[in-house]
């Protein structure tokens, strides 16, 4: 072994091991900026998104056609602001509803859109005009001992 | 006559703590040494450079193998078992931070100690053998600045770099085997893990963890190569003694250092 070959071999481990500190520190940073499908932008605002989480995956008809891209808080209307990522393959129509369901009881947070019938498609950039904001399940059970204590009472 | 074997049992008994307590004096002593001797043999990058390649860069195959190999376990194992409470998509957080905090450093640092630790002392332990290190002594070489130093330092700055590589493996691993595989989603995979583990404290303290199982290693790696009686079983034995003390070393500094970072002083 001479001693040019101990450096280079030295310099790809320390290189490649500082570069596995970053992937441990960036946990392989934002995967979309890997993707290779052509993606536009559609925005959605909700009241409430629950639990939803970046990266989390965009649903039609329980397939994944994208991904949520950018979360914010509108700072005006206190409304939550989802940027999603959707696949250039699939188009929605106008009148397409986006909800943040939950897949089983423990599962994850995803965001379904349900495709609506009008004729014009929502282009790049667009906002989907209606939306279902997360249940949040504590508010559910709260509403639902509420009504029970309201309408049952004596029983 | 029974008097007799109590007090010969006794005394072997005194003997063996006397001489683990004056093991353990020359050890600390021998430490300081190498680190006074440290800055002059840091001067010669030349030295420590070679000592990397040979401790560092000849251990990547069996760390990142077993990392994958690892981690692809803990794709199968972990789905099952997360699976069954219908919390499959949490296996990012669950291979992420075992591998992060625990795996990593340790089973790197346990390889490391098997791959490295054992050549170090081997090879020393030789050097004394054929009275190379008497020889340097001869000729106003230290052999501690020439020989030991670098070879401590060596090790010191490979297995961090060994264990981060070991966690990225594993990760690997579990995205093959969950992702590909069993089919959790890539998104639910990658963005629960990123959203448990933060880099500061889990990945930091993984990080100080390898520091210090590397200072750990490396040191009873020398030190018993060093301290190995001249013959050929002398060399053998100190081998066998360094990785036996240098993975009970890791298991129990491990313990400690995760009370400490888990559980704060304060307790």
């Amino acid at each position: 072994m001479n001693r040019t070959a101990i450096d280079l071999w030295v310099g790809i481990f320390v290189t490649i091991g500082l570069a596995a500190i970053v992937f441990l520190a960036l946990k392989v940073g934002n995967l979309a900026s890997f993707s290779t499908v052509p993606s536009y932008r559609l925005e959605a605002r909700f009241d409430n998104i629950g639990g939803l989480k970046l990266r989390a995956p965009v649903k039609a008809a329980g397939v994944v056609v994208g991904r949520v891209d950018r979360i914010r808080l509108d700072p005006k209307t206190y409304e939550a602001v989802v940027a999603l990522k959707i696949d250039n393959g699939y188009q929605f129509t106008k009148d397409s509803i986006a909800s943040i369901l939950t897949s089983g009881l423990l599962g994850e947070v995803y965001i379904a859109l349900d495709a609506g019938g009008d004729a014009v498609l929502l282009g790049d950039g667009a906002t989907i005009p209606k939306t279902q904001s997360a249940v949040v399940l504590e508010k559910l059970i709260g509403q639902f001992m509420f009504d029970k204590a309201g309408s049952g009472g004596g029983k | 006559m029974l008097a007799e074997g109590v007090f010969d049992g006794l005394r072997r008994v005194g003997a063996g703590a006397i001489n683990a307590v004056s093991r353990l004096g020359f050890a600390a002593r021998f430490f300081a040494v190498v680190l006074i001797h440290s800055p002059a043999a840091l001067k010669r990058t030349r030295l420590t450079l070679r000592e990397i390649y040979f401790a560092g860069v000849l251990s990547l195959v069996i760390i990142m193998v077993s990392g994958l190999f690892v981690g692809m376990v803990l794709g199968l194992q972990g789905y099952d078992t997360l699976n069954k409470y219908g919390a499959g998509d949490s296996l990012g957080i669950f291979v992420g931070l075992s591998l992060v905090r625990e795996l990593g450093p340790v089973v790197a640092g346990l390889l490391f100690a098997s791959r490295a630790g054992s050549a170090i002392t081997a090879e020393i332990g030789l050097m004394k053998t054929t009275e190379q290190l008497a020889a340097m002594e001869m000729m106003a070489v230290d052999p501690l600045a020439r020989i030991v130093a670098p070879r401590f330092w060596g090790g010191v700055i490979s297995m961090p770099l060994l264990a981060a590589l070991f966690s990225m493996m594993g990760v690997f691993g579990a995205y093959l085997v969950g992702v590909r595989l069993i089919g959790v989603d890539s998104g639910a995979f990658w963005g629960n893990m990123r959203a448990a583990i933060g880099f500061w404290p889990d990945v930091t303290n993984g990080i100080i963890k390898s520091v210090v199982f590397g200072v750990a290693v490396s040191l009873i790696a020398v030190f018993e190569g060093y301290d190995a009686k001249p013959t050929a079983e002398g060399v053998s034995s100190a081998t066998t003694r360094t990785v036996v003390e240098a993975s009970l070393a890791i298991l129990a500094l491990d313990f400690i250092l995760t009370v400490f970072m888990f559980r704060g002083l304060g307790g």
